[in-house]
């Protein structure tokens, strides 16, 4: 007899002198009271020095004393406590951008201790000087500005300085050049004139313009960051165990620690660990994950497997060939990296806007300085009134006019389940006017469903469906996902590859193949539809299980074509499966039997044209047209590789975030546009006072303040809820 | 007016001290979890066992 035992040495890391550290992803923490358990029951575990929830992140952090300790007993504590823990390991991305948005908080801090403090000293020098203050007193109080702006600017101003600087050694121009030349004249122009005596200096509008762009970097990265902690947690739970053979004995390991060469088992039911060759054993595997094609594969020994099908009936002894699916079919790889170099690097809007911007109030401040020297003012005056063009003009509205509609449009898109993978996927999602859908697993749900639950008695199916729940075959648990009771029968028997049988109300119930269950096998003409058969004393009856459409495909479809776009599906399965679906959702565009280079010919053809595709796909197959595209969207059920190269992530059964993420990033980029009118319009009144030298501190103040809680309060308007289809669940 | 140059150093020194709490608060990670913190006040642990 086999044994079994989890190794989860994979996720532990050393972390202080002689202990462990593991990150656990918990489903199932809803309530303050689920902290304090799941806290209690894992640190009155012997060994473990220390376990702690993080609420925000659903995570539990575990450190215990090596060697004292095993592991896994965390997952079955967990368990125990009616949690799953899915161990894992921070993505590099993850940490990074943790580290990025501390660096930017702590700006943050010292820019607004900076701000607030210049600022009182500033009104108490600008209502000085309206009634009676010395000119030692504001001497005073600028020296004491230029103290705290001086080295506040130099802490805070960092993230703006150095990508400027990059920007400038890369001979572009960013936002970040005219905000850091601005902040830097402002400066250095406040310091002489504090030195010459002057009544007005700049330091309050330098600092307060760090102030505010920072507060709108801070919230982008922290939306990005908590967009990335669930999108982590959600690889979690999909990570696979895979059964190893350490020699004759069976160990559980995560399929991330599997290496070339393992010996792995598949039993029925299970998806695929790793690519690799079957070395024992014969099965019918799906492969609709990997190439769309939803009719199975018979594979004996010899045959290849992929890492992410799923063996449907018998187990399948395997010899990885290599590890996490890293050796795609070898002409995907090829088609992905085409695609990849081939994508035309789409200009960013902000950056667009910038590279008009810049140049035209770099210039604007030139003439100014010239104009006032020719009309005879003095080179001082002349070099005042010119950096007070720049001052006033520095992009504060501008630079947070998109990031701040980003930042509202992806906290929308996150509650209608839509992960963000790219910052610039709005702006992109907005131009889209052609819609590609891959057809297994896209438009239709990513597991089979009974299709002919209308013709079958209800009370009759839930016996069945109850039944099922004791299999692990794929057919019986499509169907024992109908069953509206989660409780097993408890005299259930299962039938190695046959099927279950139990006793219901004193009548032997069977479920299974047709010969287990003692019925005449019909004639199956259709390829991808299967039967699953159930006799209940006399009474038998067949299920059909077949790919199944979203439940609201119709309705997202319709809206999808309201909104004027080009609907299309290209499909790796045959001709004859696509047909209903395209015939059901009434889009006459339709390929089928496409290998992933036709896709990319496709999208190539449309790009030609000059449209802006949309791809929507979940297969391997897809990637290379995934990257392709001009912007691409994965459900979370997709292949990794897939899921990598997906601009943006939707979650749940529902087609709905498709729509959804095309609507709200239509109207983010309309706000976007009205956001950048707004700044141009500001500028449009600002500059000619600020050319005519009449802009002091107090104006320059109340215009940046101003025109950045404008563009804010604007951008809030992107989460409207009206521009997304209704809720509610149609099926 | 004299008085000023006490107070300005005095104020700007209780802010800097605040903003010190403020980096020392985020170096120790209780900015890690706010949903978390929210919820952990109302937990009794702390409580004496009755």
């Amino acid at each position: 007899m086999m044994t079994e035992t989890v190794d989860l040495s994979l996720y532990a890391k050393p972390e202080s002198a002689g202990t462990l550290g593991m990150d656990v992803a918990v489903e199932g923490i809803a309530c303050g009271a689920c902290i304090a358990r799941i806290e209690g029951a894992v640190k009155s575990l012997p060994g473990v020095t220390d376990a702690r929830v993080n609420y925000t992140n659903r995570r539990l952090h575990v450190a215990w004393r090596e060697s004292e300790f095993e592991p896994s007993q965390i997952l079955r504590t967990l368990q125990d406590n009616g949690y799953r823990g899915h161990p894992f390991v921070a993505q590099r991305a993850e940490q990074e951008e943790a580290a990025e948005a501390r660096r930017l908080t702590r700006c943050l801090a010292v820019a607004g201790f900076a701000a607030m403090n210049i600022m009182l000293l500033s009104v108490s020098v600008w209502s000085g000087n309206v009634t009676d203050i010395t000119p030692e007193t504001r001497d005073f109080f600028h020296w004491a500005s230029a103290l705290i702006a001086l080295p506040g600017a130099a802490y805070a101003g960092r993230p703006f300085f150095s990508s400027a600087w990059q920007a400038l050694r890369a001979r572009t121009l960013n936002m970040n050049v005219p905000i850091s030349l601005g902040v830097i004249l402002a400066l250095t122009m406040s310091v002489v004139e504090t030195a010459n005596h002057a009544e007005n200096a700049y330091y309050d509008s330098a600092i307060m313009l760090l102030f505010f762009l920072l507060v709108g970097r801070t919230l982008d990265h922290a939306m990005r960051r908590r967009t990335r902690a669930v999108a982590g947690n959600l690889a979690a739970l999909r990570a696979d165990t895979a059964h190893r053979f350490a020699g004759d004995e069976l160990v559980n390991v995560p399929a991330a620690a599997l290496k070339a060469g393992d010996r792995v088992l598949v039993r029925p039911g299970e998806r695929v660990p790793a690519d690799g060759d079957v070395i024992n054993g014969a099965s019918e595997i799906d492969d609709s994950l990997i190439t769309g094609e939803t009719a199975r594969r018979k594979v004996a020994a010899g045959a290849k497997v992929y890492a992410g099908s799923l063996n449907y009936s018998g187990a399948l002894t395997m010899r990885v060939t290599a590890a996490g699916g890293a050796s795609l079919l070898d002409d995907i790889e090829r088609l992905l990296e085409k695609a990849a170099s081939a994508k035309s690097r789409t200009r960013r809007l902000a950056d667009r806007a910038a590279a008009i911007y810049a140049p035209v109030v770099h210039l604007t401040a030139a003439l100014t300085l010239v104009g006032w020297w020719l009309y005879g003012a003095t080179l001082h005056d002349a070099v005042i009134t010119a950096i007070a063009v720049l001052i006033i003009t520095c992009p504060c509205a501008l630079a947070l006019a998109i990031p701040a509609v980003q930042v509202v449009a992806s906290g929308a898109l996150f509650k209608r389940g839509v992960i963000l993978n790219s910052g610039d996927a709005i702006e992109r999602l907005a131009e889209v006017d052609t819609v590609i859908f891959d057809k297994t697993g896209t438009l239709t749900l990513p597991e089979p469903r009974v299709v002919n639950a209308a013709n079958i008695d209800p009370a009759v199916a839930q016996v069945a469906a109850r039944l099922a729940l004791s299999s692990r075959h794929p057919l019986a648990v499509a169907l024992a996902r109908e069953a509206l009771s989660r409780a097993p029968f408890d005299n259930a028997v299962e039938e190695p590859g046959q099927g279950v049988r139990a006793l219901i109300d004193g009548a032997e119930a069977r479920l299974g193949s047709a010969a287990f269950c003692g019925v005449v096998q019909p004639v199956v003409a259709e390829p991808g539809l299967s039967h699953i058969f159930f006799r209940h004393g006399a009474l038998a009856c067949s299920f059909a299980i077949s790919q199944r459409l979203r439940p609201d495909a119709v309705q997202a479809v319709q809206a999808l074509r309201n909104l004027g776009l080009d609907l299309r599906i290209l499909s790796g399965d045959r001709a004859a499966a696509v047909a209903p679906v395209a015939e059901a959702l009434g889009i006459p565009n339709w390929i089928g039997e496409l290998n992933p280079a036709q896709k990319i010919a496709h999208i190539d053809a449309l790009k030609a044209q000059g449209r802006r595709v949309l791809m929507v796909g979940d297969g391997l197959n897809d990637a290379p047209a995934l990257a392709a595209a001009h912007v691409s969207l994965s459900p979370i059920s997709a292949a990794d590789v897939t899921q990598a190269q997906a601009d943006a992530v939707f979650l749940g059964e529902r087609l709905a975030p498709v729509y959804d993420s095309v609507a709200i990033a239509r109207r983010a980029r309309g706000l976007m546009m009205q956001n950048l009118w707004l700044a141009a319009i500001y500028n449009a009144i600002a500059v000619p006072v600020a050319i005519a030298g009449l802009v002091t501190p107090l104006i320059a103040a109340l215009a940046m303040s101003g025109s950045s809680v404008l563009v804010t309060l604007n951008a809030l308007r992107a989460a409207n809820k009206n521009s997304t289809l209704a809720e509610g669940d149609p099926s | 007016m004299n008085v000023l140059i006490y107070l300005l150093p005095m104020a700007l020194g209780l802010g800097l001290l605040g903003l010190f709490g403020f980096m020392w608060a985020l170096k120790s990670g209780q900015y890690n979890d706010v949903e978390g913190a929210a919820l952990r006040v109302l937990s009794d642990d702390d409580l004496p066992q009755k």
